[in-house]
């Protein structure tokens, strides 16, 4: 639309029965979307209308004034939606005892000397028992409220693995940090099997997959390594780059996997 | 000229927000909702019926906990099945279950936020729809206190809180009036009334009276099919002095009841 004249937009600042209503429609749509006719507009007021909207003013200034401030982006409130919103509390007694875990692994290895690092063999299932109860119907107290929501199933699943994972790989690295063991050892394992579990999920489940994975890694790998007293060829310092190879090729095949898949939405 | 989507094209409104045809949902391995056909629009709709008669199937069926087993299901003109994106609708739903677990640590304002964003509200407009939201149950003085703190009844409202949080489209809820005391009872027949006015809402519920001061509609079922529909007030002119119940309406259920059990068994 073309601008309305000076005319016009004091006949519909003045309320002038001249002017049709399609014509006042026409010229207040129009004045919704132009600044420059509003800016007329304000020239061509009433001093009526000029009172009223210094009334309103009043008012409202009076009503912030007497209202409570309100809450800011606070450091604390960050800390609350991160904590409630990422790790809620159904996670918390897992990361705890898989934490606890990697502490224990990490003193019995210091004070028994001669044997296979127990923190290197139990590093790559460390987010697993995070990862089988990220969204189990029994694991989680409010599944009925959140099964209905949008964000329900894997969208779930993926956003309390990242969880799992924020404080799993920290603590690993911690923990060798501490015993000077290979990084690249202890967490390349550990994102690897990550994303098997899930990608076995996809047609198993994620709990029977991570379940199933624990415990063939523990009597395939573990129990002979202790049995043996030496570390397995599978964690030695030349397989490093297999390991590389093949956590970069499991997650691009679970990324592409894991979307649509009914098996990971819906757990029994 | 440019091409048209099928998006573009495709039908903004539909008739019916829930639209269930020959619909069967199991519970467990027991088919709960055998049959059922429904068309419900806007206002407020009371189901009826004994225990046991899927009920609860039906809304968990209706909310998208369940998938249906049989029969055609349509919620806001979207097919539901196991394999349709469930999204849209889903944003657009609000649902209490009968029996809700909940973080006991959260704080009211905390798990009604907490939904809202698992509902997908945009972030800018959570704070204000939660207060908005909490308010309105009349929890705005609890609204920092931890879950595991309320008694039975304020827990019930936080549930009805953090359903009507995203204004649903479509609201569901079961047995919300459970542990409410009369005056909020009043109240929330109030909210009913005032959601009614452009959303679907589902009540199910075994209190009559409550139906008849709140609903615009009675959906009675039993044994998982659909009995009778129509008005409260045809609903309480069903019945007479020989019927069991202590107002015109639950004589009315009673009546309706009991001619559809002796249809049943002849």
């Amino acid at each position: 639309m073309t601008h309305p004249s000076l005319t016009q937009i004091v006949g519909y600042a003045t309320g002038d029965p001249g002017l049709d209503e399609p014509a006042v429609w026409a010229i207040e749509v129009h004045l919704e979307g132009c600044a420059d006719c509003r800016a007329r507009l304000a020239g061509s007021t009433t001093v009526q209308s000029r009172a009223v909207v210094a009334r309103v003013a009043l008012e409202l200034d009076r009503e912030i004034a007497a209202a409570p401030a309100p809450v800011g982006r606070r450091w604390s409130w960050s800390w609350s939606v991160l904590h409630h919103r990422w790790f809620v509390g159904t996670l918390l007694p897992w990361l705890v005892m898989t934490v606890t875990v990697l502490g224990c692994a990490a003193l019995l290895g210091a004070l028994w000397v001669g044997m296979p690092s127990l923190v290197l063999l139990v590093a790559p299932l460390a987010p697993l028992p995070g990862v089988a109860v990220a969204w189990q119907r029994r694991a989680d107290p409010a599944w009925e409220l959140i099964a209905t929501t949008p964000a329900a199933g894997l969208t779930m699943l993926l956003r309390r693995t990242a969880a799992v994972l924020a404080v799993v790989v920290p603590a690993l690295a911690l923990v060798g940090a501490g015993t000077g063991l290979s990084l690249a050892l202890m967490l390349l394992p550990c994102l690897a099997f990550t994303a098997a579990t899930l990608l076995l999920g996809t047609l198993v489940g994620v709990r029977r997959a991570a379940i199933g994975v624990i415990a063939s890694w523990t009597l395939v790998v573990i129990a002979p390594s202790i049995a043996a007293t030496r570390m397995p060829v599978l964690l030695s310092a030349e397989a490093e780059r297999s390991w590389a190879v093949a956590t970069v090729v499991l997650t691009a095949v679970a990324f592409l996997r894991v979307t649509g898949s009914r098996r990971l939405s819906h757990p029994d | 000229m440019r091409a048209v989507s099928t998006a573009e094209t495709a039908t903004t409104t539909h008739p019916w927000p829930i639209h269930a045809e020959g619909l069967q949902v199991r519970a467990g391995r027991h088919l709960a909702v055998d049959g059922l056909d429904l068309a419900l629009s806007t206002g407020v709709h009371g189901l009826l019926g004994p225990n046991g008669a899927g009920k609860t199937t039906l809304i968990r069926a209706l909310a998208t906990v369940l998938a249906p087993a049989g029969g055609r299901l349509t919620l806001l003109g979207q097919v539901v099945d196991g394999r349709c994106e469930l999204r849209p609708v889903r944003r657009a739903l609000g649902y209490l279950p009968q029996h809700f677990g909940y973080y006991p640590r959260f704080t009211v304002r905390e798990f009604v936020g907490y939904m809202a964003w698992l509902k997908e509200m945009p972030k800018a407009d959570i704070p204000g729809a939660v207060q908005r939201a909490v308010d309105r149950v009349g929890l705005a003085d609890r609204a920092d206190a931890r879950l595991k703190t309320l008694s039975g009844g304020m827990l019930r409202r936080a549930g009805i809180a953090q359903a009507i949080v995203n204004d649903p489209r479509l609201l569901l809820l079961d047995e919300p009036t459970v542990g409410l005391d009369p005056e909020q009872r009043l109240d929330f027949r109030e909210m009913l009334r005032d959601l009614g006015t452009d959303s679907c809402v589902l009540v199910s519920t075994h209190l009559v009276e409550d139906v008849v001061a709140a609903c615009t509609d009675v959906v009675l079922v039993n044994a998982g099919r659909l009995v009778w529909r129509g008005t409260p007030e045809v609903l309480a002119a069903q019945g007479d002095g020989g019927h069991a119940g202590d107002s015109p309406a639950e004589r009315g259920y009673a009546a309706l009841l009991r001619q559809h059990r002796a249809e049943a068994n002849r």
